[in-house]
């Protein structure tokens, strides 16, 4: 658990947070979201004590980040940042060793932990770990970074746009890979983007910051429903709430009795790609399948419609 | 077809190697019209101009043409580059080793006083083909390992040809016989000025350069300060130090008994020393400010201390930049060092100026040769070095 309380940060006459008090729950991804220059990085960083606050205390599972230098604390916590920062004189595997290294650990788990963490993100060790990282592509070096990130097994890892400098295509990959990462390991991820998409679709909690201030920290459902300020909504895009709101949902949770012509769509798939679907075959329903392949029932167009509608 | 024929015409318009239409009007001036070698009857007399088939017995002397015109055609023609190497190498180990033999041609026998030296004729012939080997070398490009043994195979050459006394005859090795003692002894007080000084300047440079890295008001200040050192004249600059110097030497106890005084070697340590700091603590900052600001940063975040970082992250890859500074250093202080001899300062330059003084050109040779092979040397090792110490850092899109 992440509790931050209070905490302001002042350059000269400029304050950067002002205030700032939010708890992160073990084993959740939140996401800061804001303008450039709404301090979403600064408190980031101040997690990890790369800017020390002006006011204001971190704790971290009960413990004042102070209690311990901050090199300390840093090789406790994972950092992953945009343009991965990889090392450029350093191979993938030494990149990722860095930390383990830092940490003295032994060489045979240092090295078995370089290779899990390789074939984790479909790399093959063999043939990425003795590669310098100009060697790569831009995503291969954004997983390395996460890699490296998350070598020493930190139980929470803080990420400053980790997917910025990634194509479209690339990055909604990255994204699925950090997904299924998270649940593998339960790491707690702060993670700060000016995306609205990345941020519903990775977090469990958003937090909005504007000129220093958290403005909204809710679920991305309450967010949508009931954003707490006119830029909470102009951020959050009035004529996307509707597919937002689809896009947080499963089909499983629309499925009905019933059935379809055509063929299954898989339970998992979110309910924005099932109307997507719907329209573009030009049906009204679909079938749902769990993923052994058994039939659940149908979701309809209608359903959906309904469903996109706010709340009441 | 069309573009076939177009082609065709161009390989006839350009059938010529541009460098090569120079090195060859050079190659031939050098051996036809310039006199190869300048005998005197004494070493500070007016000298006798002699061309190639005078100085060389006539199956040499034909040879010796022979080989020239040759390498003029392999010159002006376009050749591949590593037939154009090898028939430079081959024109520059006859000119050294003919040279030697014309001295010994031209001196009538148990004449000790007569003089012979390489004349323009030779020079240019040199210089031609010099330009034909550097030429060939770079577009063969070759690997820094390669370059090294190229260097080390014509050092050695000359060293065993030195050695077995095949230039013995020469004016400038009967400069080099006369103080053989002196020669080695101004030697090792040149390398000690040149290298001891870079040491010098690395050791207070090194930390200097990383200070005006990390703290941003004092980089324009010692900035400063080190441009305007380096825009004094040398000369000037070991006139501002005798004073200082001296005082030095009368009021602090020790000081003079440790070499410190007015002239001599410690204002031309002194300045050698000022002049190297600006490339070193220069190219130490630029180096560290070409450090990618996400891979600092990530080091930072994944909890290095500002030591680590700095020996782990920033040095190695600053590196490359800080030995190019090093090495700017190294040929600028070889040649520098040579003016120490105005102030007793020691060095090749000793030879320079006592030649310049009896206007006997082959001792101003004999300062000016070794300095420039020396300079030439340390340039080419240290270039090799620092292309050895980038091979993976710092290339494409690494930041």
């Amino acid at each position: 658990m992440i509790q931050i309380e209070e905490v302001t940060k002042r350059y000269g006459d400029t304050t950067v947070v002002n205030g700032v008090t939010l708890t992160v729950a073990p084993h959740t991804v939140t996401v800061i979201v804001g303008t450039s220059g709404s301090g979403k990085t600064t408190l980031l960083r101040m997690i990890n004590r790369l800017v020390e606050p002006t006011a204001g205390i971190v704790k971290i599972d009960g413990e004042d980040n102070r209690s311990i230098p901050g090199y300390e604390l840093r090789r406790r916590i994972g950092y992953a940042i945009q343009g991965h920062g990889l090392f450029p004189h350093r191979t993938v595997a030494q990149n990722i060793a860095t930390v383990p290294t830092l940490l003295g650990w032994e060489k045979d788990r240092t090295e078995a932990k370089v290779e899990e963490l390789l074939k984790l993100f479909q790399l093959d060790p063999a043939d990425f770990g003795p590669r310098y990282p100009h060697e790569l592509s831009g995503g291969q070096q954004q997983r390395v970074g996460v890699a490296r990130a998350l070598a020493a097994e930190p139980n929470v890892l803080l990420m400053d746009e980790p997917f910025g400098a990634l194509d479209p295509i690339i990055r909604s990959k990255a994204q699925e890979d950090l997904a299924a990462i998270q649940k593998h390991f339960g790491t707690t991820i702060i993670l700060v983007t000016h995306d609205m998409e990345e941020a519903f679709h990775l977090a469990d909690k958003i937090a909005v910051m504007d000129k220093g201030e958290v403005v909204q920290y809710a679920t991305p459902a309450e967010m949508l429903v009931k954003p707490a300020t006119p830029f909470v909504e102009t951020l959050v895009g009035a004529s996307e709430r509707p597919f937002r709101l689809l896009g947080i949902e499963t089909v499983g949770e629309a499925v009905e009795p019933g059935s379809a012509e055509g063929r299954p769509v898989p339970e998992v798939l979110s309910q924005r790609d099932a109307l997507s679907e719907l329209l573009w075959s030009g049906r009204s329903a679909l079938p749902v399948a769990a993923a052994n392949g058994e039939i659940l029932g149908r979701v309809t167009l209608q359903a959906i419609v309904k469903r996109a509608a706010r709340p009441r | 077809m069309a573009i076939g024929i177009i082609q065709e015409k161009e390989r006839l318009a350009f059938r010529f190697d541009k460098l090569g239409v120079i090195i060859s009007i050079l190659a031939l001036y050098g051996a036809l019209l310039a006199p190869f070698a300048t005998y005197r009857a004494n070493r500070i007399i007016q000298g006798e101009a002699r061309g190639i088939m005078e100085a060389l017995p006539p199956h040499l002397g034909y040879g010796l043409l022979f080989l020239v015109v040759a390498g003029a055609a392999v010159a002006l023609l376009r050749t591949p580059a590593l037939f154009r190497m090898a028939m430079a190498l081959a024109a520059l180990a006859a000119l050294a080793g003919l040279i030697g033999i014309a001295a010994d041609h031209l001196t009538p026998p148990e004449n000790s006083y007569a003089r012979v030296s390489p004349a323009s004729g030779f020079w240019v012939l040199v210089f031609a083909f010099s330009l034909l080997l550097t030429d060939a070398l770079t577009r063969l490009n070759p690997g820094p390992g390669l370059r090294l043994l190229v260097l080390a195979g014509v050092l050695v050459l000359a060293g065993s040809m030195l050695v077995a006394g095949r230039w013995d005859g020469l004016s400038i090795m009967k400069e080099y016989a006369n103080r053989a003692d002196l020669f080695w002894a101004e030697a090792g007080r040149h390398v000690t000025l040149a290298l001891g000084s870079l040491a010098a300047a690395t050791v207070v440079g090194l930390p200097l350069g990383i200070l005006c890295h990390r703290v941003e008001r004092l980089r324009a200040g010692v900035l400063n300060v080190l441009n305007a050192i380096q825009t004094i004249p040398s000369i000037a600059l070991f006139g501002i130090l005798i004073a200082p110097l001296g005082w030095i030497a009368a009021n602090i106890p020790g000081a003079s008994a440790v070499g410190i005084r007015g002239i001599g070697a410690a204002p031309a340590f002194v300045a050698l020393f000022l002049y190297s700091l600006l490339p070193v603590v220069a190219n130490t900052v630029v180096g560290l400010a070409g450090v990618p600001r996400a891979a600092n940063d990530a080091a930072r975040g994944i909890g290095m201390t500002d030591r680590q970082r700095l020996v782990t992250i920033e040095f190695p890859l600053a590196f490359p930049v800080i030995l190019t500074g090093i090495r700017i250093v190294l040929v600028q202080n070889i040649g520098l060092a040579t003016i120490a001899a105005l102030i007793g300062g020691g060095g090749f330059g000793v030879f320079v100026f006592q030649g310049v003084g009896q206007t006997a050109m082959d001792l101003v040779l004999l300062g000016a040769i070794p300095t420039v092979v020396l300079a030439f040397t340390a340039a080419i090792v240290l270039d090799a070095l620092i292309e050895m110490t980038v091979p993976n850092s710092s290339q494409g899109n690494a930041a």
